[in-house]
Formats: structure tokens, C-alpha cells, sequence
């Protein structure tokens, strides 16, 4: 019975876990807020004093900002197309019957499994570094001059280690709506003249664009926060080149030590999740209501 | 056009023989029905035809021209699917004019002969829905409709009706019937359901695991089955079959009687029983006998006939609808012509 009583009895024993989750999620938020008022420098300890929104006018005005708001940008928009045109043609591929499937399919999700730090250590020494790197001894072996990828492109190679990482998750969503189209479907469009790449266009991917905004949510919101594979590549250099927004707070916090700047960008940072998530919704409910 | 020749075809799985060497001609126009119970081959046989599956040997000829290697869409066939297999994300419009699309026919013509088939088949309010958005008679109607602007040498339709209620069975059954009369297109209708096979084919194509017990027109097949297996598959309720010392009396192994030839009587015939079951349906009485000696046999009078369980009545098969079966269940020489049915 939905009565008073019972709804009464669920606000009762809901409370405490609903409280729990306010206080672990706004304290946090709240003091953060706070700070971001301060003057709150940790070489000057007691020195501290509201100083209104100049934090938020240094960080805002400041030229790593711009760049690296551009940084996260390209980051999390060349991960996401990346990770998807390599998903769909990987789920493509696994999706064939072949011999050996099941061993594949689980080597492929493999590297999801490497944490971040490791996967950029190995991709910086082991196959980016430009003297002792693979990719340098496969150039050398052709006779061409070794690329240094983090000096010459960090960007990219960053956005390349990232996709790494991702492209097990992006293939394994795809591949399980891959599995889900109907054959029929595809045999039906075949008799009606179809061919292959028309198929491809016409039944396979408008199938697939559920999965692929999933894809495209998730993977917004872990790629906003890409951090360990700047810190232990580049440090977010040369100069501002692979600084995001996440790593600029840090840096403003914990390498200048302000404490004030680096809580002002946090909440620039939250505002800017926020604006991406709006927008991801919205592609959301037009493409959930097929 | 539309002759559809099959010669000497098979098709196996892997290890698994699922259509033995068969031969078959669909003439030009023909509503040909292929019926057989679940699993014997019939989805298989046409998607041969239609190209969806290789066979392993053998040649289909369609409309004269070898087609045995041809893809799915240079046979010139459509085919309507069990589960309509639709574009969920294109409107009805879309889905019907997909094939034209396909063959970069321009704008104006795609229009016209969506519009056309659409009034066909009573769409035309509905053109700019989803599939999702349509009842389960409306889907299988798109799915005609993007069979038919194609104008195809032939239809092949799988079991079409099978995910509908027997209300709007009916109807688009005698929509499709309604559809092969207008078009005289050839057609090739896969079911499990003998009464859709009797009600609409020209050509009953009986089969049974992947072999073709018998073919022939609906009538051909209820008055003279070739063997005990489309004696008992076509006719509703199922013909009876008598083995033993009666059916010897007849000087066959075994002897089948149609519920509809067996004359029922209150005071003496025959075999004589107690009814087990009675079913008044008012246009006609299905009466469930328990023969001495013999077992339950079914019989059908006409109208209302006042039999409740446990009276006992007497039963008399017309002789000239006696079926009589050898060992192997090949049907024997009909005791009223005479001749040897082969
Ligand atoms: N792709 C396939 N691989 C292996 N066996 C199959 C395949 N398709 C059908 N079969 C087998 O072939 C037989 C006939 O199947 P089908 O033609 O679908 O029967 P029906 O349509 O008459 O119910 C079945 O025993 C089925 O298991
Ligand atoms: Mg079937």
C-alpha cells in the first residue's frame, strides 16, 4: 500500500543514506565554494582574507586558461571520434565469425584493464621514447629519422595514448549492439538491393547510435578528468601544449600553491562539466526516443 | 516470367543434410504453398531461392535465366519476412521506398509508387509513422508494401501471418489472396499451418524433413494423399487411422477416414463406441468416439447432432473416402476407382 504510513516509513529509512551522500558530496562543494573566495596561499600561512571573485577573475583572464580549456576540448572531442570510428570497425571485425573469437575478444578488452599511469609510462619509455622507443627502432630499421612524439606532437600523443585506453570500452559497447541488430534486418535490406557499404550507412549505424551515446556520455565524463597520463608524460608541457583544465587546477594548487585560484578553477571546472552534460542529455533524449 | 525452376538442389550444414536432392517448377503466377511442420526445411528451401543461403548443389532457374550464383538482389525476388524485419529508425514511407532508394530511382517516381502502394494497402494515413508506432496487421502491410513497389518477378513471403491474432489472420490472409489475384505475380508462401496452405495456394507443396512428400492442388491433396504422412498434415481435425484387424478386413495395413466421412448414427453401423467428448459448435458436431477394440476416432456431423459423453452411437466411413495404406504408409489403390494412386 503506497498510504502515508508507507511513504512516511521509506522518507524514514531512506534519510540516513540521503544525508550520508548530501554531506559526502556538498561538503566538499561547499568548502571549495568558500575557498575560491579566499585569499589562500599556502607559502603564507594566516594571511588569509575574502577577497570576492578576484580569484575567479586571475584564473579566468589568465592565458593557460584559454589554452587549456582548447586542450580539454580537442582531448575529449579526439578521443570520443577516435574511440568510435576505431569501436565500430574493431566490433565490425570481431563481429565476424572467425576461429579463435573468444580468445580475441577478451585480448582486446585488455587494456582497459592497465591503469592509467602504467599504460603512459609503457607508451613514453617503451614505445614513444624517441632513442630507445619502438616506434624510433622500427623508423631507424626504414632508415627515417626517429619522431619524438611528446615534443613534437604532445597533444596528439596524448590523445593517442588516451584512445588507447578507451578503445576496448568504446568496441566492447558496439560490438554488444552490433549483436543485438536483427539478421533479418540486414538480409531484408540485402534482397532490397543494399549492398554492402549501403547497409553499413543505412542499418548498421542508425542500430548503433544508442550504443554510441552511450560511448560518447561515459566517456565524457572520464576524459574531462584525464590527469595521470599528462602528469607522467609531459606535465601538462611544453608549456601549456597538454594542459587541460583538470591539470591546470592542479598545477594552480599544488605548484604554485594556491589554494584560492586552484578552488576557483575547480568550480569552473564543475560549471563547464555541467554546460557539457546539458548538452549530452539533450543528445541523449532525442536519440533513446527511437 | 516469373518461372521458377529448382533442379536436383540440396543444402546441408556442415554435417547435417537438411534438404536431400529435390526438384521443383513454380509456373508463372502460381500461389504456391510450402507446408510441413516446424523444422523440416521449409524457411531453408526459400531462402535458397531468394539467395540468402548458398546451396550445396543443384541449379535454380528463375524466369529461364541460371540464378544459382546470383546475389539476393539480381534475382528479382521480394520477401516478406516472420518478423517483418523492418527499419525501425525510417517512417513507414522511408521503409517502403528503401528498395527504390537502393535503385537510385529518382525522387518523384519513389514518391509516386510509395503513394501507390500505400493506397494498396490502406497505409496512406500513416506514412510519416515509425514502424513502432503501427499495430502488428500495419507492420506486416509495410512489409508487403516495400515487397511490392519493387514489382518483383515473384513474392516469397515466411511465414507472414504467424505473429498475428487469428482475427487479423484471417483478414490478411484473404489480403494476400486478394493482393496475388490483383498482381498475378507469382508467389511462395512458406507455413506451418495447413489451412493457410488449403485457403490460398493454387499448389500445395507438402514437406516433410526436407523431402517433398507431395504436390498438388488443395483438393488433389485432401481427396488423394500419396502417403499417411499428407494424409494426416492436410484436413482438420486429422484424419483417422485404423490398423489392426479392421484394416486388414479392407486388405491394407492400415486404413485412414476422414472425421467428415464417418456417418454417425444413434441405432447401429459399422464400429459402435461411447463418446468421450462432444463439441457443439452449431454449423457442426465434432464427436470423440471410444471404438471397442479400435481406439478413439473423431467424427464430424453437420449441424447440431445431441450426443453428451457416455451415449453410445454407432460409426459407418463412407467407403469411397476410405484411405487404404501399405506398411510403409504409401497410400494403396482407392477401393472406388480402382487405380493405383502414385
Ligand atoms: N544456419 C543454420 N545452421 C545449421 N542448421 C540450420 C541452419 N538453418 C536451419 N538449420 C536447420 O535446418 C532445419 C530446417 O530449418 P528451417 O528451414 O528453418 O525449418 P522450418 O522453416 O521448416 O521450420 C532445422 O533442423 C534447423 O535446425
Ligand atoms: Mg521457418
Amino acid at each position: 500500500m503506497a498510504t502515508a504510513h508507507s511513504r512516511a516509513a521509506a522518507r524514514l529509512t531512506m534519510s540516513p543514506a540521503v544525508l550520508l551522500l548530501l554531506c559526502w558530496m556538498l561538503i566538499p562543494l561547499v568548502m571549495t565554494l568558500y575557498f575560491s573566495f579566499l585569499r589562500y596561499n599556502l607559502l603564507m600561512p594566516g594571511t588569509e582574507e575574502w577577497i570576492g571573485v578576484l580569484n575567479y577573475q586571475y584564473f579566468l583572464t589568465d592565458p593557460a586558461f584559454f589554452a587549456a580549456l582548447a586542450n580539454t576540448l580537442a582531448l575529449v572531442g579526439g578521443v570520443l571520434v577516435l574511440t568510435i570510428a576505431g569501436g565500430i570497425g574493431l566490433a565490425l571485425l570481431l563481429d565476424q565469425p572467425f576461429w579463435g573469437q573468444g580468445i580475441v575478444r577478451l585480448l582486446v578488452i585488455a587494456p582497459f584493464f592497465v591503469m592509467p599511469t602504467v599504460s603512459a609510462l609503457v607508451w613514453k619509455n617503451m614505445l614513444m621514447n624517441p632513442v630507445n622507443g619502438l616506434f624510433a627502432a622500427i623508423a631507424k630499421g626504414l632508415g627515417l629519422q626517429p619522431f619524438d612524439f611528446l615534443a613534437e606532437a604532445p597533444l596528439s600523443s596524448i590523445i593517442l595514448i588516451v584512445t588507447w585506453q578507451w578503445l576496448p570500452f568504446a568496441t566492447l559497447i558496439l560490438l554488444t549492439a552490433l549483436q543485438s541488430l536483427d539478421r533479418e534486418r540486414l538480409e531484408a535490406a540485402e534482397m532490397d538491393g543494399a549492398g554492402a557499404l549501403d547497409r553499413f550507412i543505412h542499418i548498421i549505424l542508425p542500430h548503433l547510435a544508442r550504443a554510441m551515446t552511450v560511448v560518447t556520455l561515459i566517456q565524457t565524463i572520464f576524459l574531462l578528468s584525464v590527469f595521470a597520463e599528462i602528469l607522467v608524460t609531459t606535465n601538462g608541457g611544453p608549456g601549456t601544449a597538454t594542459t587541460n583544465i583538470t591539470y591546470l587546477v592542479y598545477a594552480q594548487s599544488l605548484l604554485q600553491f594556491d589554494v584560492g585560484g586552484g578552488s576557483a578553477g575547480g568550480i569552473v571546472a564543475v560549471v563547464l562539466a555541467n554546460i557539457v552534460a546539458v548538452f549530452l542529455m539533450r543528445m541523449i533524449g532525442r536519440n533513446l526516443d527511437i | 516470367m516469373g518461372e521458377i525452376v529448382l533442379k536436383q538442389i540440396t543444402k546441408s550444414f556442415g554435417d547435417i543434410s537438411v534438404i536431400p536432392p529435390l526438384d521443383l517448377t513454380i509456373a508463372n503466377g502460381e500461389f504456391v504453398v510450402f507446408v510441413g511442420p516446424s523444422g523440416c526445411g521449409k524457411s531453408t528451401l526459400l531462402r535458397l531461392i531468394a539467395g540468402l543461403e548458398d546451396v550445396s548443389s543443384g541449379t535454380i532457374r528463375i524466369d529461364g535465366k541460371d540464378a544459382t550464383a546470383l546475389p539476393p538482389a539480381q534475382r528479382g525476388l521480394a520477401m516478406v519476412f516472420q518478423s517483418y524485419a523492418l527499419y525501425p529508425h525510417m517512417t513507414v514511407r522511408n521503409n517502403i521506398a528503401f528498395p527504390l532508394k537502393m535503385a537510385r530511382l529518382d525522387k518523384a517516381a519513389v514518391d509516386r509508387k510509395v503513394e501507390a502502394a500505400a493506397a494498396v494497402l490502406n497505409l496512406t494515413g500513416y506514412l510519416d509513422r515509425r514502424p513502432g508506432q503501427l499495430s502488428g496487421g500495419q507492420r506486416q502491410r509495410v512489409a508487403i508494401g516495400r515487397a511490392i513497389v519493387r514489382e518483383p518477378t515473384a513474392f516469397l513471403f515466411d511465414e507472414p501471418l504467424s505473429n498475428l491474432d487469428a482475427a487479423l489472420r484471417v483478414n490478411m490472409r484473404l489480403e494476400i489472396s486478394e493482393l496475388h489475384a490483383s498482381l498475378g505475380t507469382t508467389m511462395i508462401y512458406v507455413t506451418h499451418d495447413q489451412v493457410e496452405a488449403m485457403t490460398m495456394a493454387d499448389k500445395i507443396v507438402v514437406l516433410n524433413a526436407g523431402r517433398i512428400e507431395q504436390v498438388g492442388s488443395p483438393i488433389e491433396l485432401y481427396s488423394r494423399p500419396r502417403n499417411r504422412f499428407v494424409a494426416g498434415f492436410i484436413g482438420s481435425p486429422r484424419m483417422n487411422f485404423i490398423e489392426g484387424e479392421a484394416a486388414r478386413g479392407d486388405g491394407a495395413d492400415t486404413i485412414g477416414i476422414r472425421p467428415e466421412h464417418l456417418v454417425l448414427s444413434t441405432d447401429g453401423g459399422r464400429w459402435s463406441g461411447t463418446v468421450s467428448v462432444s463439441e457443439h459448435l452449431g454449423s457442426d458436431t465434432f464427436v470423440y468416439v471410444q471404438v471397442d477394440g479400435i481406439g478413439t476416432l473423431v467424427a464430424r456431423a453437420g449441424g447440431e447432432f445431441p450426443v453428451r459423453h457416455g451415449d453410445r452411437v454407432w460409426l459407418t466411413p463412407q467407403a469411397e473416402k476410405l484411405h487404404r495404406f501399405d506398411a510403409a504408409g504409401n497410400a494403396l489403390s482407392s477401393l472406388a476407382s480402382g487405380k493405383k494412386v502414385a
